[in-house]
């Protein structure tokens, strides 16, 4: 597990969180988990592909989610799939552009797929090959959960021109 | 919540805004903003194309645009206003706010960039910014905080 590529996603949700939702936010749990990830609710599914490549998963019950429209709206929303996806859509874009623009800015070149929202019965099954960290962050809307699974690919490209090639 | 003196035109009338983003909320909640900035909303969009026609459209005094969105991203779409309108004003708003990302912006003619989620008192200041290179604009300062001016 790389903690200093997962601190990103932990750090921009937060902030993200924080000032989106207009309130504040606390880490109410951390675990690894190593199986298919199982869905608390709906589930926005990021691929990250280049120098790290992984995948981030944001999971909120849907009553979450009509809450979180609601706040972003800035009035109250009616539940409806639409609004649901599109919430689940907004926060990951929120989410993972922040993280990125760290990683990015440390030297890592990657690209990021758009969101995969998962609302049916069928898992996640993307995620069965990794470990990864779990994370659920408490929200004023609701409880909001992040999976993160995230490895190297390359080195990074400076050190990899600061360091003589070893093969 | 905190209060903010409007951004006027010279001729004293709203700032006229477009706003292109393909999320609905990030619409509502930058429209709730320019609302409360004293601003008028001219028209919205979901994607760089329809904001391509929207400002030939309505001719905004600022434009608030997204990168990321569907059929041409934010970044052509500023290209292709700005060959057309060397004065226009547009404002980049994304979550994805790393440096290329942001250069790319400028040198297609974007004015600034803010960065998603956005603060209300960020947008703000950079608006005042933009307007002040517009000699139309009324109230705006003649420069920021830290900035000098010849």
């Amino acid at each position: 597990m790389r903690m200093e590529l997962i601190q990103p996603f932990i750090n921009a949700a937060d902030a993200v969180f924080a000032e989106s939702l207009k309130g504040p936010t606390k880490i109410v749990d951390v675990e690894m988990a190593e199986d298919a990830y199982r869905r608390k609710g709906v589930a926005a599914l990021i691929l990250i592909k280049g120098d790290i490549e992984g995948r981030v998963i944001l999971d909120l019950a849907p009553e979450v989610a009509v809450n979180v429209a609601s706040v972003l709206a800035g009035t109250a929303m009616e539940a409806s799939e639409q609004v649901v996806r599109e919430t689940v859509c907004e926060l990951a874009n929120m989410v993972i552009g922040n993280s990125v623009t760290l990683l990015n800015d440390q030297g890592f070149h990657f690209k990021v797929f758009p969101p995969e929202v998962h609302m049916n019965e069928a898992g996640l099954a993307g995620s069965a090959d990794t470990e990864a960290l779990v994370i659920c962050i408490e929200t004023p809307c609701g409880d909001i959960f992040l999976n993160i699974a995230m490895r190297y690919l390359h080195r990074r490209r400076a050190e990899r021109s600061a360091v003589p090639a070893l093969d | 919540m905190k209060q903010f003196g409007a951004l006027l035109r010279k001729d004293s009338q709203p700032v006229r805004y477009l706003v292109v983003d393909d999320s609905v909320f990030a619409r509502k909640n930058l429209i709730k903003m320019i609302e409360m900035f004293g601003g008028e909303l001219a028209g919205e969009a979901g994607d760089g194309l329809t904001a391509i026609a929207e400002y030939n459209r309505i001719k905004p005094d600022i434009v608030l645009m997204d990168i990321t969105m569907p059929q041409m991203e934010g970044i052509e779409a500023v290209e292709r206003i700005v060959r057309q309108h060397a004065d226009a004003r547009i404002v980049m708003v994304s979550s994805v706010g790393y440096q290329e990302n942001i250069l790319a912006a400028l040198q297609k003619g974007a004015k600034h960039f803010v960065q998603k989620p956005v603060k209300p008192e960020v947008l703000y200041e950079i608006l005042r910014y933009v307007l002040s290179d517009d000699p139309s604009a009324a109230g705006a300062p003649l420069a920021l905080a830290g900035e000098s001016r010849s």
